[in-house]
């Protein structure tokens, strides 16, 4: 109990810190890939406390209250899962967040906003099958979907769950918003769609989609190093540097590639979720 | 501190340029100039934006379009005018349609001379009005404590952006 509550209380706190972090060294890996000098690791941050000194102009009322509950949800997923729930229901209340991202930008009855929360569904259609299969997969090789039984595990799941691990790698392309696939809005210059999804945010409601994506970037991250526990320092050790590297692979693939359809974010996701999410289960199955 | 001179987003709207400041604009982003450095970021959108920069002159079509991006920005926010074009409307100035410079349209805190300006003068005109956001930003917090601590808590106006008197005048 004890535990739980410190780990929700380091997620409140530390989760926004590392992953404002996070984002900064993002731009400033990016801009040397460019071959630029790059912002300071801060930007982030001043982006954020900037947006929140910005006059409040809101294209209707209840959006605001869908990105409160968008920002809300999403950390209350963190907090689920470091709290080690179910991760089924952790992958549930993340579904719910995005929704309410989704419906956020529907009221705002503005093309560039509403054709993005079309990608964005289609987005979530593309990613959910591998998210689902990975909670199976943990559940197949631990017997429980609590995130602290998975934990206590002797032995890496990654070991038995290889295909999924590298499924799951693939779609965090997909939410961590990276080029091939960053159909509904992107972080950077402007896009076909201006901001897509967040065309119609401004000021704090702006600093709210990008706080909310900070604890999501920190909470995907703990699902990578879920794969590596193994209840010992060993795993934490090796769970955190994957992280890293998982993390630099995305920006990498971020830069080296230019968006594509949405066709190919679909059927990708798909063809690998079932090649390799699917024959991963297949093979545990047989394993028993 | 105002973290608004950190994190100046840049709006960039092309008037009846020839083109040639807005090459220079995008040159600014170019790996040479690396505006991202601090923390300046093209956004193409007015509603995240707080430094509009204009390049040519307005004429009889695009004034609206003008007008409408800059009331579309949240506040506080600065217009730089770049290019003698958006001066005073520069070579086209006699042009049958060149209505002259943004100031005809709407409020400008910055002017970049040049034809085409240098990039070297646009980091710089934005720069300075950066100087000029930090003092917008510290006048409409002096506004808006007075509005908090006098006539007790005013209902802070909300601008209705879709307002559908505005879009039949834009339609008509
Ligand atoms: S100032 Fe010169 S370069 Fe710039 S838009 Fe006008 S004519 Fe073109």
């Amino acid at each position: 109990m004890v535990k739980m509550i410190i780990c929700v209380v380091a997620y409140l706190i530390l989760a926004p810190l590392i992953g404002g972090l996070l984002a900064g060294i993002d731009r400033k890996i990016s801009a040397r890939m460019q071959g630029r000098v790059g912002p300071s690791i801060l930007q982030p941050f001043y982006d954020v406390l900037k947006l929140l000194e910005k006059e409040k102009i809101t294209v209707n009322r209840v959006q605001d209250f869908y990105i409160a509950c968008f920002f809300l949800f999403v950390i209350v997923t963190g907090c689920m899962f470091f709290a080690g729930q179910s991760l089924l229901m952790v992958m549930f209340t993340l579904t719910l967040a995005s929704v309410f991202l989704i419906v956020a930008a529907f009221s705002s009855n503005s093309p560039y906003a509403q054709v993005g929360a079309e990608r964005e569904m289609l987005q979530m259609m593309a990613y959910e099958p591998m998210v689902l299969i990975a909670c199976v997969g943990f559940y197949m090789y631990t017997g429980s979907f609590d995130v602290y039984d998975i934990m206590e595990t002797p032995h890496m799941p990654v070991v038995y769950l290889c295909g999924i691990f590298v499924g799951f790698v693939f779609i965090l392309t997909i939410k961590f918003r990276k080029a091939p696939f960053d159909l509904s809005m992107s972080h950077h210059a402007h896009q076909e769609l201006v901001g897509g999804l967040k065309t119609e945010f401004s000021g704090s409601t702006l600093a709210m989609v990008e706080a909310a994506h900070w604890y999501e970037n920190v909470f995907l991250l703990g699902m990578v190093f879920l794969f590596f526990s193994n209840g010992e320092i060993s795993g934490i050790i090796v769970g955190l540097v994957v992280c890293l590297a998982a993390y630099f692979l995305e920006i990498l693939i971020g830069n080296s590639f230019a968006r594509m359809k949405w066709q190919v974010a679909l059927n990708s996701s798909w063809l690998v979720a079932l090649i390799l999410g699917g024959c991963n289960l297949f093979a545990l199955i047989f394993i028993g | 501190m105002s973290y608004i001179t950190k994190s100046p987003w840049i709006i960039h709207y092309d008037g009846s340029s020839c083109n040639g400041c807005d090459i220079e604009v995008l040159a600014c982003l170019t790996p040479m100039y690396d505006v991202e450095r601090f923390g300046i970021i093209n956004t193409g959108n007015p509603k995240h934006a707080d430094v509009f920069l204009v390049t040519g002159s307005v004429n009889e079509q695009n004034k609206n379009v003008v007008k409408q991006i800059y009331e579309q920005m949240p506040e506080p926010k600065v217009v730089v005018a770049v290019g003698i074009c958006a001066n005073n409307g520069g070579i086209f100035k006699e042009c049958y349609n060149i209505q002259g410079g943004v100031d005809t349209v709407i409020p400008v805190d910055c002017y970049v001379p040049g034809c085409a300006a240098r990039p070297e003068a646009i980091i710089d005109g934005v720069v300075k009005g950066l100087g000029i956001l930090a003092e917008k930003r510290e006048k409409l917090r002096q506004e808006q404590l007075a509005a908090k601590s006098g006539a007790k808590a005013a209902p802070q106006a909300m601008p209705v952006l879709d307002d559908p008197a505005e879009a039949k005048e834009e339609e008509a």
